[in-house]
């Protein structure tokens, strides 16, 4: 039998009230997260995924609103808490690690009452002792030496930075995190330590992950199954092995013949055009007007995901007529 | 014989008790060169191309522009070496001024280094140079930056550099805050501003990657000293130094059959300094032996287009330290065109 999700997410709407009209940052996003899954949600910047993971927490603040949509978290409805439940649920079922973990410490505390202050909001105040250990263990456990707890965020390295955070997101051991491109301001081999601690962490607790990023190459490295957004919508979602190696939908694969290797040096192709502004909406799929393969349907209707093998989902107007995607080649930049 | 495009001797930039550069010794050949610059933050790669730039006076050591020390150059000569050189910077959000139209960030250089002398040239020198980088003059002139992408605006500041002719850009990070599906595009056309007009490039990044995809040769710096040197496909492709091994093993590669090994990596870089006289990098280092801790490496040359610095290689050590000459030999000529038409057109 198979277990309860992690988080199941239903048509979540998150619109933000511009001058120039509604913009639907997250437009019907559905995806469901099993219990110790690793899931990497990736899109190029205004695709909407930093919106989504904080729609997630119901942490969206003035001018995006969610206005619609269920985020189940095991047996409860994130959309219908009270903010006193809300608080509770936060951090103790579902925590994030924000980025620019840089600027998410208070600059002025020390790292044990920042620690602390998590602690205590959930548990109420602990013995000193008790408290002292476990914040040590937090420390040990994202690889720091237990001393940081005292230290103040700036005589910290932003890798030190970055994994106080996350024992501050692990403190309270939740089911489900979220980490928004926790390595972005990182160096290479700092971004691999701080992503294998989060990797550590999340088999320890036997959590579920959300990691939110731009880059395919860290999502390879650390998930299980990958989600590509593209102007709001989650365009298509699959096994990660499946995703870059047989992905279905046209965005999917240009992104990723857009990466550059170092196997063999190459013409570096990028994808010509750019997204469309989320106030001014192409008619159906929003990637048509960038599409090789665009035909009649595509600005007809908005595709919606379809199965297109095992676990494998994507929102394009090919499928089911397609059994996989041919070779592509970009048009000619304008 | 051609004097080098760029030749720095013993370059040395302290601030306070920090050395941010070691006593550089290196050259770039006037060959049309892409050269990547690769290295973690602190590696002294950013102060490097200040230094090239002319921007900072080094606290030591001469730069050197086709022979002429940037330092003791006539007012001419730097008025020259400032528009053969130029730059292109990380941030394309923050270069430009938001009251002004874009054509102002285009039209102002031209103005200086007096490159057109009637309106419709000015025009015409624009348009082109806005092609080059795949933007349709009409979308892009007049409009204010907000109204460009991230993408769009870097392209505008390549352009700006390439509307100048220079024989060298030297470009920080240029591609680093460009979205993915962009960032291809963007080094595609900066490959083909080198072949097709000419023009050196010294690429400054910490990505492996493209240094990779784009460049010929690429120099490692840690800690403000040369680690290893040589050919992208050597260095990269199968790298000497411990250094240079740990950041490519270490490049997330998009490939779920490839991943990074689980074994457990050093220190903190950033609680790494330097605590001896010997090796930078010994604290980190998976194969640090007892003299790396008290004598600094000299570089040597293990292989052919390699240069490194790490007591791994027994090696005799090589006369004078300039890298890059030591790696260039004569048989890689480049297929570079000859400059000559550029003169012409500038």
């Amino acid at each position: 039998m198979m277990a309860d999700p992690a988080l199941r997410v239903q048509d979540l709407v998150v619109q933000y009230d511009t001058a120039s009209g509604p913009a639907r940052a997250v437009d019907r996003v559905s995806f469901t997260l099993r219990q110790g899954e690793r899931l990497g949600l990736i899109g190029e910047s205004g695709s909407g995924k930093t919106t989504m993971g904080t729609a997630l927490m119901r942490l969206t603040r003035a001018p995006g609103r969610i206005v619609g949509g269920s985020v189940m978290l095991g047996g409860t409805d994130v959309m219908t808490l009270s903010q006193r439940e809300l608080r509770a649920v936060r951090l103790r079922d579902i925590a994030m690690i924000p980025q620019g973990a840089m600027s998410s410490l208070n600059p002025v505390l020390r790292i044990r009452v920042q620690i602390e202050d998590a602690i205590h909001a959930h548990e109420g105040r602990l013995p000193k002792a008790e408290m002292a250990a476990r914040i040590a263990a937090l420390l040990t456990r994202v690889g720091l030496d237990p001393a940081v707890a005292d230290r103040f965020p700036h005589e910290l390295s932003g890798g030190m930075k970055q994994r106080t955070v996350m024992a501050i997101a692990t403190s309270l051991s939740p089911k489900v995190i979220v980490a928004d491109e926790p390595t972005s301001a990182l160096d290479v081999v700092v971004q691999r330590q701080v992503m294998q601690t989060l990797g550590r962490l999340q088999s320890g607790l036997g959590a579920a992950v959300v990691l939110i990023g731009h880059d395919m190459g860290l999502m390879a490295q650390f998930a299980d199954t990958v989600g590509v957004m593209y102007a709001g919508r989650l365009v298509e979602i699959g096994p990660v092995a499946q995703m870059i190696g047989a992905p279905r939908h046209p965005y999917t694969r240009l992104l990723i013949d857009s990466l550059p290797g170092i196997d063999a040096k190459r013409r570096l192709t990028g994808i010509p055009g750019l997204p469309p502004r989320l106030t001014d909406m192409p008619p159906g799929c929003a990637f048509a007007p960038r599409c090789p393969l665009v035909n009649a349907s595509c600005t007809a209707s908005v595709p919606v995901l379809q199965t297109v093998a095992q676990d494998h989902h994507a929102a394009c107007h090919l499928y089911p007529g397609l059994a996989a995607l041919p070779p592509l080649t970009t048009r000619a930049a304008p | 014989m051609t004097p080098p495009l760029i030749e720095l001797r013993g370059v040395l930039q302290t601030y306070g008790a920090f050395t941010a550069l070691d006593r550089l010794q290196m050259t770039l050949p006037d060959t049309a060169a892409m050269l990547a610059i690769a290295g973690e933050s602190g590696s002294g790669k950013t102060t490097l191309a200040r230094i090239m730039l002319g921007f900072i006076q080094p606290t030591e050591g001469q730069v050197l522009y086709r022979g002429r020390d940037i330092a003791t150059m006539s007012r001419a000569e730097r008025f020259t070496f400032g528009r053969e050189v130029q730059p292109i910077f990380q941030d394309p959000f923050n270069v430009f001024n938001p009251f002004y139209r874009v054509d102002h960030v285009l039209k102002t250089p031209l103005r200086k280094f007096g490159l057109a002398s009637t309106q419709a040239e000015a025009q015409r020198i624009i348009e082109d140079a806005l092609s080059r980088v795949g933007l349709r003059p009409k979308d892009t002139l007049g409009r204010f930056p907000h109204e460009l992408s991230g993408g769009q605006r870097q392209r505008i500041m390549v352009a700006r550099a390439v509307l100048l002719r220079p024989r060298l850009i030297i470009a920080d990070e240029p591609v680093s805050m460009v979205d993915a599906s962009l960032r291809a595009t963007i080094l595609d056309e900066i490959r083909d501003l080198n072949r097709d007009l000419g023009i050196a490039f010294v690429y400054i990044t910490h990505d492996l990657t493209t240094a990779f995809q784009l460049c010929d040769d690429i120099v490692v710096l840690y800690q403000g000293r040369v680690a290893e040197a040589g050919a992208v496909e050597n260095v990269i492709g199968a790298p000497q130094h411990p250094y240079s091994r740990l950041l490519v093993s270490s490049i997330p590669l998009p490939d779920p059959s490839r991943r990074w090994g689980d074994d457990d990596l050093q220190a903190d870089p950033a609680q790494s300094a330097r605590t001896s006289a010997g090796c930078r990098f010994a604290p980190r280092c998976p194969q640090a032996m007892d003299r790396c801790w008290s004598t600094d490496p000299a570089m040597t040359r293990p292989l052919q287009h390699r240069v490194m610095a790490c007591h791994l290689d027994a090696s005799a050590p090589l006369e004078g330290t300039d890298i890059v000459s030591a790696f260039s030999e004569p048989d890689r000529a480049r297929s570079a065109p000859p400059r000559g038409q550029q003169g012409t057109k500038a």
